[in-house]
């Protein structure tokens, strides 16, 4: 199983695609800094980035990675392998690449400008998410032996999670503005990973004030000793569930 | 010929020394200011030797001067209110007074000046009184550079710093006020000023004004008070070179105004606010020459305010610039700048060629459904804000800079 880890990782990480992801979050994150003249607003435009583009990269990537490594893994189930092993330290190889390259990327420069503990939330957040999104481009490209339809799939997932759930709650907000249901509301919004994690960050700075009475609620539900809890259970049955149902269809695929 | 004036001008220099002094202390004729207030007559100064003084209510009814001489303290044991000035031309200076009562039926104070004139409190130190200064019906005093602290907790356990009522042409200056509910309370006060004062940590606000027409506060810091500043229900106020900082909260203006008109708001600084300054039911206000910096929105224009200039005034790095609850504008925008303009400046007239929109979508959105601050921030609501930015369709029309500014005010 190690052995299968790291040829994935070592494989990766020769992948050009991945450097230069690596490159352009370091460009990113150091302008960033260098642009705002406080750094938790720097910080914030690059909470803004994070949430854009790691997801994105993270969920295409991979996703196009365990097509082209279709034959890789024909000729591993040919070995005698358990499956589970094999699906389990691609997703381990994958993951681990992801994450060092966003902490070699976004990491050195957040502790380099910003070395508090919104910092360190902040790249725990990006290696989760990264994880997430990973997590799901196995369930997507499992899904459908047409890669150009998984990729699709895979891109519609991040298209919903970055933009249209919020579309979503928005429409929600002002249908049922006349009733109270803004507790309700917010618990939906963090059902999706992104805006648990970007509320997580908002609560963290002084810009919760301005949240009004919604962040009063979250601060409540997510603020708090138990909040941190519930909050981080969500992320991981986030970065889970997706992953054990690949898992069973992988076990259960037959050609 | 010039003989009687000479004699004129010594009697007028030795007036004065036909007061006397009346010492109190432990080492003094007198050891109780009581007593010595009981035999002094009117112009005499009773002069307060170092020393603990607990005598209850001392009740002022003679025009005399209270010179504290190395900070005695007068103390109200947590049951009396300490100092009751009912005489005009009191003067009271030097003293530290401290635990006055706690009532709120006849809200007792650490001095108290009632229906008199002519009073001067100066630099005396207030410590953990229920009210601070407490002027009801007094008119031309002056109050200054005291220092007026208190641990206050709750709103109800507490009174104001310094509390004028029904008085006219007071003036406030130097002080130094924390702790207390409100910094500094007017309430039907009038041609009065404000100046130079420090009102910070506050339960409720820096400063309080209602019903007071023709003030004005002048080069006041107010600074984390829980609520800011507010001014309310009063015509022809100036408020110039005031510093509002850091009043930062759920509920929490740097200057909240509500049915002010005719007034003026010019140099002051908004910085770190929750809102810069909250409009409503405002008219007539020029706001000149002012900073808003790093406040979560610069202004707050309710629909509520007519005829107000805003101009020349410096928005810098502010999450939202200007708010609005409406979609009818009656106020004037001009040649502010903004950092957020995004124009170009053709001409070299270091004007922006293009209009300047200040109020983004999303402002205008939460203003109607304050909830969707859950979206705050994220990848949709900026995209929003940007397609509004090149066709301008939900904003309101009018709400726009004509002239904004490529470069910041100088002030």
């Amino acid at each position: 199983m190690n052995r299968i880890i790291k040829f994935v990782i070592l494989d990766i990480l020769r992948n050009k695609i991945i450097l230069f992801y690596t490159i352009l979050l370091a460009m990113l994150s150091f302008s960033m800094f260098s642009l705002e003249d406080n750094e938790s607003k720097g910080l914030l435009s690059l909470l803004n980035l994070i949430l854009l583009n790691v997801p994105l990269v993270a969920i295409i990537f991979s996703t196009i990675y365990i097509y082209n490594s279709s034959e890789f893994i024909e000729l591993l189930i040919s070995q005698p392998i358990k499956r589970n092993k094999i699906w389990i330290s691609l997703y381990l190889g994958l993951n681990t690449s992801l994450i060092i390259s966003f902490i070699i990327g976004a990491g050195i420069p957040i502790l380099l400008y910003s070395p508090n503990l919104i910092g360190i939330i902040l790249i725990f957040i990006g290696c989760i998410i990264s994880v997430i999104f990973t997590s799901l481009a196995f369930l997507c490209s499992i899904i459908s032996r047409d890669k150009a339809k998984g990729i699709g799939m895979s891109i519609l997932i991040w298209l919903f999670f970055s933009l249209l759930f919020d579309g979503l709650i928005m429409f929600l907000l002002f249908q049922l503005a006349d009733y109270p249901m803004e507790n309700w509301i917010a618990l939906i919004a963090a059902l999706n990973p992104i805006d648990l994690s970007r509320i997580v960050i908002l609560l963290q700075l002084d810009l919760s004030a301005m949240l009004g009475f919604t962040g009063a609620v979250f601060k409540q539900t997510f603020g708090t000793g138990w909040g941190i809890l519930f909050s981080s259970t969500l992320l991981i049955l986030w970065m889970i569930i997706p992953f054990m149902i690949s898992l069973r269809k992988f076990n259960k695929k037959d050609h | 010929m010039r003989i009687p004036v000479f004699i004129i001008l010594l009697l007028i220099i030795c007036l004065p020394i036909c007061a006397k002094n009346i010492h109190v202390g432990a080492k003094y004729s007198h050891q109780k200011i009581k007593k010595a207030l009981s035999e002094a007559h009117d112009e005499d100064t009773i002069v307060i030797h170092e020393g603990t003084y607990k005598e209850g209510n001392i009740i002022i009814q003679k025009k005399i001067t209270l010179l504290g001489i190395n900070k005695p303290v007068l103390d109200g044991q947590n049951k009396y209110e300490i100092l009751s000035i009912k005489s005009s031309g009191v003067i009271v200076q030097g003293l530290i007074i401290q635990n006055s009562g706690f009532s709120t039926l006849d809200d007792p104070g650490a001095i108290k000046i009632y229906n008199c004139d002519n009073v001067i409190i100066k630099n005396n130190e207030l410590r953990d009184n229920f009210f601070g200064i407490y002027l009801q019906q007094a008119n031309h005093c002056k109050i200054e550079n005291n220092r007026i602290h208190a641990k206050g907790v709750e709103e109800q356990q507490i009174g104001n710093g310094i509390h004028c009522w029904k008085s006219d042409s007071i003036v406030i200056v130097g002080n130094k006020i924390n702790g207390h509910r409100d910094g500094i309370y007017f309430e039907f006060v009038t041609n009065s000023i404000i100046w130079r004062n420090i009102s910070f940590a506050n339960i409720r606000y820096g400063l309080h004004f209602m019903f007071s027409n023709d003030d004005a506060y002048i080069s006041n810091v107010f600074k984390n008070n829980g609520a800011g500043v507010s001014v309310m229900f009063t015509h022809r106020v100036k408020m110039f070179n005031n510093y509002f900082l850091y009043n930062w909260g759920d509920a929490a203006y740097g200057l909240l105004l509500k049915e002010i008109s005719d007034s003026y708001i010019l140099h002051n600084r908004f910085i770190n606010n929750t809102s810069g300054i909250y409009m409503e039911g405002t008219n007539r206000i020029l706001v000149e020459h002012n900073t808003f910096n790093e406040n979560g929105w610069g202004m707050k224009i309710q629909a509520s305010c007519m005829d107000n200039v805003i101009r020349e005034n410096n928005f810098l790095g502010n999450t939202f610039d200007i708010s609005t609850n409406g979609s009818l504008v009656l106020n004037t925008f001009n040649e502010n700048y903004w950092d957020k303009y995004e124009g170009y400046d053709l001409n070299k007239d270091k004007f922006g060629d293009v209009p300047y929109r200040p109020l983004s979508l999303f402002s205008v959105m939460v203003e109607s459904n304050s909830s969707l601050m859950l979206l705050f921030r994220s990848f949709m609501v900026n995209l929003l804000d940007k397609s509004e930015k090149i066709i301008p369709s939900l904003t309101p029309e009018n709400f726009i800079d004509n002239k904004p500014r490529m470069h910041s005010v100088v002030i």
